[in-house]
């Protein structure tokens, strides 16, 4: 079986959690509302997803409180940075070949 | 392996969020046309209602007395530079609405913090010489530092607009060399350069 297929990560088989990847990979630090907009997803769901990755430790999170209001902002971690890249490395190999079977 | 085509919508996904949440992409190139314009409308009417030569400037300073007509060429590029931010605003707004995104976010704030870094400091600076009546030395000092503020801010949206704060650059510094042109570079770097960069921004990224 072809080999990169091995690098496709379970984790990150989901729309919003590609999109939380994505976003933290270009941004030092996004915080929990930045990234409901930007992924325009209800906060259930995002909250879900969240706690997914970070039991992977492919994100971090660090809490605190601007005024009284708590604010939680994520982060990438240095795992979370390899799998995705290698994650989307893998994504490449499979459209080219699919381009080259055609 | 049916899912394939769902990963080339994976890949255009992520290129979309990493460029959505790094940089500010509702400007719209029609905003800076229309602020060349009214830079345009700017110049001539103060070259028409209030033109000045700089003799007589300096000739009223040294006697401590700001003539009526700098205050009102000063009233006038206030009323330009409001209008022309406030048509930024509204183009943006209109152009963030059309694909579905908030105007204001994270990546809107950024870039405006970055751009008034320069500005600001520019805008100060440019206030002092004013009060000390070095009249002749602040066109150039508006483009320039006008260059340097866009230069910054091009980490935060379309990197394109960093040419456009190097033009300003080289014109300020020409107008230094060449004072009591003033009005003459406000108009080409307000107003062609505007026209000139929003076209180009239009049609590569709008049309």
């Amino acid at each position: 079986m072809k080999q990169y297929l091995n690098h496709l990560n379970k984790a990150f088989e989901n729309r919003v959690r590609l999109g939380i990847m994505s976003a933290l990979t270009v941004n030092d630090y996004l915080d929990f509302n930045a990234l409901k907009e930007l992924l325009n997803v209800t906060d259930g769901n995002l909250a879900s997803h969240l706690k997914a990755l970070e039991k992977e430790e492919y994100i971090g999170m660090e809490k605190s409180f601007v005024g009284r209001k708590p604010n939680t902002k994520y982060h990438i971690t240095k795992a979370g940075r390899s799998a995705f890249e290698e994650h989307i490395g893998a994504l490449e190999q499979l459209i080219k070949e699919q381009h080259q079977s055609k | 392996m049916n899912k394939e085509p769902d990963y080339i919508k994976d890949i255009s996904e992520i290129r979309n969020i990493m460029e959505r949440s790094s940089r500010f992409m509702s400007l719209s190139g029609l905003s800076g046309v229309m602020a060349g314009i009214y830079a345009l409308v700017g110049a001539y009417l103060a070259y028409k209602l209030f033109y000045f030569s700089d003799e007589i400037l300096y000739r009223t300073i040294s006697r401590g007395v700001v003539s009526d007509k700098v205050l009102h060429v000063v009233l006038l590029a206030l009323g330009v530079l409001v209008l022309a931010i406030g048509t930024g605003i509204w183009f943006s707004y209109s152009k963030a609405k059309k694909h579905n995104y908030r105007m204001w976010d994270a990546t809107a704030k950024r870039m405006i913090i970055n751009l008034a870094i320069p500005l600001t400091t520019g805008g100060i600076f440019v206030l002092i010489m004013f009060s000390k009546g070095l009249i002749g030395l602040i066109a150039p000092c508006t483009l320039i530092f006008y260059g340097l503020a866009l230069i910054n801010a091009s980490k935060y949206t379309y990197t394109d607009i960093r040419y456009l704060g190097f033009c300003e650059i080289v014109l300020g510094l020409l107008s230094s060399y060449f004072i009591g042109y003033g009005l003459l570079f406000w108009a080409i770097g307000f107003g062609l350069l505007h026209i000139i960069y929003g076209t180009v921004m239009y049609f590569k990224y709008e049309k």
